[in-house]
């Protein structure tokens, strides 16, 4: 009776309804595009971060993070890297990279970067060096002249594919070598900063420059699935990995702790979103209250009555609260779908914030940002709407079971 | 056998500094079955003592039995379900809920009474044939003449079967035609199920309905007399 009495009491003045019913509906909406539009843009700096050369875990010297030295390297790794795999869940990618400090040199140019030896088959879903380059080729086996430069870097060199650079760095034994490489290939990465920072050449062909055997500099680990969620304790997986390598000068490490940075700002993301969600609610629930008070006192005589036919002052509150529970849950069902639609079909090919591409850079922001909808966000915008929406309409409930009979029955 | 008994109340009414008396030591008692009307001009005191017998008011001083239940010992959330047990109202206007319809209106005490859906039905449905609405049971109050509403008020007052229903100048808004019908309604009820009614009323076909007329001046009861 009190939901029949609530709905129909809700629509006794529609112009009202309505608006209110708009103002919680585009409340509601941008709380949850909002926060889908932020986990996006996290979203999309963690698997940047993590597709640039960090994996899931890494495993290094421990000297190596501090000192990226040829000399902090993992020696002759073939018994560790099957030690390794067998502890990792199944799916689990594996893939082995010598990298040193290095001179990118043309006839006009020199640039400083870091020279990345890479096993180009296996990096295929572990990096962004795995993808098909935007230009040319990645090396094939028979190809060991070959280097893979970035985008960025091409037109800060002012270079073209197939064009002759020279790489100059410290080999294991401290003298410095220099080798020509032709350019074979361009990658393209979501930031600038990253094609400029790397170049790449096969694993063995940079084993043999630094004259380091089959040594390498680290082993990174791409966990099954890879959006930063991996299905497994991720922290639980590292310390495994930590207490069972054989070699203990190595040292591994998940993705949260080489970017502390980003994993804090994720550890404190939803309760930012919390607070953007009460200071939405907040403006909302004074046009709440409004409204509700409205409701009550425009039915003064009609709860006098009520209470001189026997409703106690509990049932007059359960009666007023009944409505904004309808209302709002009203507004939370529409809200919910039209984020639901916002989302998915309005921004299902990303926002592009090309215009804002430097700035957005600096902070390791994707230059699309694909929103991500998660439950969670829709529970939690729903549910401070509706919990707090309740709680503020109390006073309106409260105040509606003041009215005495005698009162109200002689306003006219 | 007493339904009321009035023990020397009165009841002062505040408005700034001034006082106004409403009623004056006012004693009086109200027998199962009478069909009275409390008399008196505008300011008389008819409408308070019919609030305060109905427990919508409180007396100053004095005492209030409802069945031998005094008044003033009773709680907020007591004297709300006492009302709604023992109490039947009918007010001069705005006696409906809008947004129901008239059946709803008149199920809406039995519902609060927490009484089974079938012997609701059943209930609403025969008071409506005897207020003679049975065929605007779906209506909404809107959609009804006053005299109609009366009737329907008249319906919600008397079908939980209370002790004593209490109507506050049920007729001021009807046509002479319309409140004949009424009363003649309540007269019924009053003959056939023994349902106390008391009016409070300035309109003489009411008091000439009335069994017993009360009147009332300045607070004080000035006749009371017996027909």
């Amino acid at each position: 009776m009190y939901i029949i009495l609530a709905w129909r009491n809700l629509w006794r003045n529609r112009r009202r309804t309505l608006i209110i019913l708009t103002a919680v509906i585009i409340g509601i909406s941008s709380m949850i595009v909002m926060a889908a539009f932020s986990r996006g843009t996290v979203q999309g700096m963690v698997s940047n971060s993590i597709n640039n050369l960090v994996g899931h875990i890494k495993i290094e010297h421990q000297q190596h993070p501090a000192d990226p030295a040829i000399e902090h390297r993992i020696i002759t790794p073939e018994k560790l890297l099957r030690q390794i795999t067998a502890m990792l869940p199944p799916g689990s990618r594996v893939v082995q990279r010598i990298r040193a400090d290095a001179m990118l040199s043309t006839s006009r140019e020199h640039v400083g970067l870091v020279l990345v030896g890479i096993d180009p088959d296996l990096e295929q879903g572990v990096s962004f060096i795995g993808r098909p380059p935007a230009q040319g080729t990645l090396f094939g086996n028979q190809n060991q002249g070959g280097i893979i430069v970035g985008r960025s870097l091409l037109k800060k060199i002012n270079g073209k594919l197939g064009q002759k650079v020279v790489i100059t760095c410290q080999g294991a034994d401290g003298t410095n070598i220099a080798k020509a490489f032709r350019i074979q290939g361009v990658f393209a990465t979501e930031l600038e900063s990253t094609e400029r920072a790397f170049a790449f050449v096969q694993l063995h062909t940079m084993q043999q420059m630094l004259g380091v055997g089959n040594d390498i500099t680290e082993i990174a680990i791409q966990l099954p699935d890879n959006n930063g969620n991996p299905p497994v304790d991720l922290a639980a997986t590292t310390a495994f990995l930590q207490a069972n390598v054989s070699d203990k000068q190595l040292l591994a490490r998940n993705w949260r702790q080489m970017l502390p940075a980003i994993s804090s700002y994720l550890e404190m993301f939803d309760g930012f979103m919390l607070i953007w969600y009460l200071i939405v609610f907040l403006a909302m629930a004074f046009g709440l209250v409004n409204t509700m008070l409205m409701a009550v006192y425009e039915r003064m005589r009609e709860f006098g009555l009520l209470q001189a036919l026997g409703m106690r002052p509990g049932c007059i509150i359960k009666m007023v609260m009944s409505e904004l529970l309808l209302l709002l849950t009203f507004g939370c069902s529409i809200s919910s779908v039209a984020a639901f639609i916002t989302v998915h079909f309005f921004f299902s090919s990303g926002i592009d914030l090309a215009i804002f591409a430097e700035g957005a850079e600096f902070w390791g922001i994707s230059r699309i940002i694909y929103p991500l909808l998660t439950s969670w966000d829709i529970i939690a915008a729903n549910s401070v709407v509706l919990l707090l929406g309740m709680f503020t309409g109390l006073y309106p409930a409260l105040r509606a079971t003041k009215f005495s009979p005698v009162q109200t029955m002689r306003h006219v | 056998m007493a339904i009321v008994t009035v023990n020397n109340v009165s009841r002062i009414y505040h408005q700034g500094k001034t006082e106004f008396k409403a009623l004056d030591d006012v004693s009086l008692t109200i027998n199962k079955g009478e069909f009275t009307a409390l008399a008196g001009p505008s300011g008389s005191g008819k409408t308070t003592l019919l609030n305060l017998i109905g427990g919508i008011d409180t007396a100053d001083k004095g005492t209030i039995l409802l069945d031998g239940q005094d008044l003033s010992s009773l709680k907020k959330g007591e004297l709300a379900d006492l009302r709604l047990q023992d109490i039947g109202f009918v007010f001069q206007s705005f006696n409906l809920i809008p947004v129901l319809t008239a059946a709803e209106n008149v199920e809406y005490i039995l519902r609060l009474q927490k009484i089974p859906s079938s012997i609701r039905r059943q209930k609403v449905k025969a008071i409506l044939a005897d207020v003679g609405l049975a065929d605007k049971a779906d209506q909404r109050p809107s959609e009804l003449s006053g005299g109609q509403q009366q009737r329907i008020a008249v319906a919600r007052a008397v079908v939980a079967s209370p002790a004593i229903v209490l109507a506050d100048e049920p007729t001021a808004n009807l046509d002479s035609v319309t409140g004949q019908k009424l009363l003649d309604l309540m007269q019924q009820m009053n003959t056939d199920k023994q349902v106390t009614f008391v009016f409070a009323t300035h309109d003489k076909m009411v008091m000439d309905y009335a069994r017993r007329v009360i009147t009332l001046k300045d607070g004080r009861i000035a006749d009371d007399i017996r027909k």
